[in-house]
């Protein structure tokens, strides 16, 4: 069990800078995913954590140790891979209690670590079979037994559900979680699933182009994202964004989006845009959960308009209605008794309490 | 698609062929066509081995003469014979020493030109591979006039350090040592080449889950890249020990068995024999030693190959 810090940290590939100076401590049994699209440089930060890549720049700690040049073996670390990297000539047994074997561990604490860990992920039955007998959830098993009979300072895992289907992935994320609530050992998560990275992370680290973009808990990220990225990265369906610029109309602040669509702000969110200057291009981003059908009654801070529906989703438990602001598309969640059909006309209603400023340019919310 | 472009033929073929009742029927065999494509490959090895090896066979139970049949006289004289199992002797000594070599000396060569940069690494490939492209009679030729006793480069070489003249050829020892020499040179590219295809199929996360299990570079040989490549490695060496076992050129080029018979073995013998010595009979009797002997070493070599490819 150990913290983990990363100081400033830089990989450079020739030209090519694929991590530009990541600053990150991860604490004692937390449980950390960094998320990112590909070529986000989350893979290379995690492998120069494991010591599979030299660090250009920068510093890497280990429960407080530099290790910038400890090779991976003597780092006491343990990574599961995307494709297992079981070892196919040995069997589960001999797979998961290897890294033991090779430390010269007494055969009977082997053998009750294995057992144990094997319990643990319910493969007891599979202890004697070859990888190429198992299927891939069975493989994955396996590759986290090997990591957890090895009880490492820090798990790092390298996208380990993207080889499952989409069923089993979900299953096993549920395990994961379970284990790193029974072992509590310090654990890197790297995944470009934002799903994955919500449901698993104490924190979540989004990159983008080498950098970090936010670090929070899920929702934190959810609800208060620091850039556009952010807000678009996390969330699915994906926030929407409208162009727009603030006004004042009889003394109140009012976001226009369109000649004839403009929203007054609530008093509270009004005071913090206050400092913002009217002429700037902004985007309004605002999340599907928050465009509904109007009610009866609406709510302070939500403000009703109408909309012809161009595409109607029913997802079952709501249905996603798809409609278009001044050619931009715009995606609202409304109840599936609401209804809305395709090509027709619906009162919806905007939820301005939950609504973001993003500066057009930077990017930046405000 | 093999078998698309066979449907296609066949429907070609049931057109021209309409009237042709019997042909028709044939050609539409899928195996039919197979074995008419196989056909010209079949009669090369027919001609060129399977008729050799019978006539052998038979030529084995005849006299010097070719006159009368003896049945196994030929070879109970040549088990009579001390230079026959010195050849024995020297063969097996010859095939198993320079496989061994051939195979450490690739396995290595492998190694490092496995972690050669990419881009350099087909010049690499290349110039490792010259040894085993020049027909060896001609290379041997060269490396006869390295061995020459007036000329010699290496003792040449070798005198700066004062050792030597080596008798590379003319002493019985030095002979045998010069002649697997030769073929390990010959021979260690295409392990080489052979090792190098094994290693790029070792996935390289195996490696990285290794190293973080805590094995050092020996332990990820012995531990990965081993017995990741254990079918490679006995099926390359059974190919090497049938062709060494076998080898001709470059001991009748270099030694030309001698001196002595010291250097002799099956194939240079046989020849020795059989066509210098004009008793085709008990050259083809000496040939047909290889068989029974390359036979065991083939069933032991292959024994698990097949329970062992289940596991990649």
């Amino acid at each position: 069990m150990a913290e983990v810090s990363l100081r400033k940290v830089v990989k450079r590939y020739d030209e090519v800078e694929a991590v530009r100076g990541i600053d990150l401590d991860i604490a004692d049994h937390e449980f950390v995913v960094l998320v990112g699209p590909s070529g986000c440089g989350k893979s290379t930060t995690l492998r120069m954590i494991a010591g599979l890549e030299d660090i250009s720049d920068g510093d890497i700690m280990i429960g407080g140790d530099v290790v910038n040049d400890v090779p991976p073996k003597d780092r006491d670390i343990a990574m599961v891979f995307q494709n297992y990297a079981l070892y196919p000539h040995m069997t589960v047994a001999e797979n998961m209690s290897f890294g033991l074997r090779l430390k010269h561990y007494p055969k009977a604490e082997i053998k009750t670590r294995v057992a144990e860990a094997a319990r643990m992920l319910d493969i007891t039955d599979l202890i004697d079979r070859k990888p190429k007998q198992l299927s891939g959830g069975q493989r994955q098993r396996v590759a986290m037994g090997r990591a957890i009979v090895r009880n490492p300072k820090v798990f790092l895992f390298d996208e380990p559900l993207s080889n499952l289907d989409a069923k089993l992935r979900v299953q096993m994320r549920i395990e994961i979680k379970k284990v790193h609530q029974k072992v509590r050992t310090t654990t890197v998560y790297v995944t470009h699933d934002q799903v994955e990275a919500m449901t698993l992370a104490d924190r979540v680290v989004v990159m983008n182009h080498g950098r970090i973009e936010q670090i929070g808990t899920p929702n934190e990220l959810y609800h208060k994202p620091a850039t556009r990225f952010v807000a678009s990265f996390i969330g699915s369906p994906a926030m929407n964004f409208v162009p727009c610029r603030l006004e004042d109309v009889g003394g109140r602040m009012h976001i226009r989006l369109t000649d004839r669509l403009a929203f007054p702000v609530p008093p509270a969110r009004a005071a913090r845009y206050q400092a913002v200057l009217r002429t700037d291009k902004l985007l309004l981003g605002i999340r599907p959960e928050h465009i509904t059908e109007a009610r009866q009654h609406l709510e302070p801070g939500v403000e009703p308009f109408d909309a012809v529906l161009d595409v109607t989703e029913p997802m079952g438990m709501e249905t996603l209605v798809y409609f278009t602001l001044d050619g931009t598309q715009i995606c609202g969640r409304v109840n599936p008794n609401a209804g809305a059909q395709d090509g027709a006309p619906l009162r919806l209603a905007v939820d301005l309490n939950n609504i973001h400023l993003l500066n057009e340019v930077t990017g930046v919310v405000l | 698609m093999v078998d698309v472009a066979f449907q296609q033929n066949r429907v070609q073929a049931t057109k021209a062929v309409r009237k042709r009742n019997g042909l028709h029927k044939a050609l539409k065999r899928k195996s039919t066509v197979a074995f008419l494509m196989t056909l010209p490959l079949i009669l090369l090895i027919a001609v060129l081995v399977v008729y050799p090896a019978f006539y052998s066979l038979h030529l084995a139970t005849l006299n010097k003469s070719m006159t009368k049949f003896v049945g196994l006289g030929n070879f109970e004289f040549l088990f009579k014979r001390d230079t026959f199992w010195l050849v024995v002797k020297q063969s097996c000594i010859f095939a198993i020493s320079a496989v061994i070599f051939k195979a450490l000396i690739g396995f290595i060569v492998a190694h490092f030109v496995h972690n050669v940069p990419a881009n350099k690494q087909r010049r690499w490939r290349g110039m490792l591979l010259v040894p085993w492209v020049i027909p060896p009679a001609m290379s041997t030729l060269a490396w006869l006039w390295l061995f020459d006793p007036s000329y010699s480069a290496f003792n040449y070489t070798l005198s700066f350090f004062g050792i030597g003249p080596i008798p590379w050829t003319g002493d019985a020892n030095w002979a045998r040592f010069s002649v697997i020499l030769v073929n390990v040179w010959y021979g260690a590219p295409f392990f080489m080449i052979m090792y190098l295809a094994a290693l790029k199929s070792v996935p390289e996360q195996l490696y990285e889950a290794a190293a973080i299990d805590g094995a050092n570079w020996w332990q990820r040989i012995w531990y990965v890249t081993l017995p990741m490549m254990r079918n490679i490695i006995a099926i390359t060496t059974l190919f090497s020990l049938i062709v060494t076992f076998a080898n001709f050129d470059i001991v009748r080029i270099l030694t030309a068995g001698g001196p002595l018979d010291h250097t002799h073995i099956f194939a240079t013998w046989a020849f020795r024999v059989g066509i210098e010595g004009s008793d085709i009979p008990l050259g083809a009797s000496v040939s047909l030693f290889m068989v029974p002997i390359l036979a065991v070493a083939a069933i032991f070599i292959l024994r698990d190959i097949s329970k062992r490819g289940n596991e990649a």
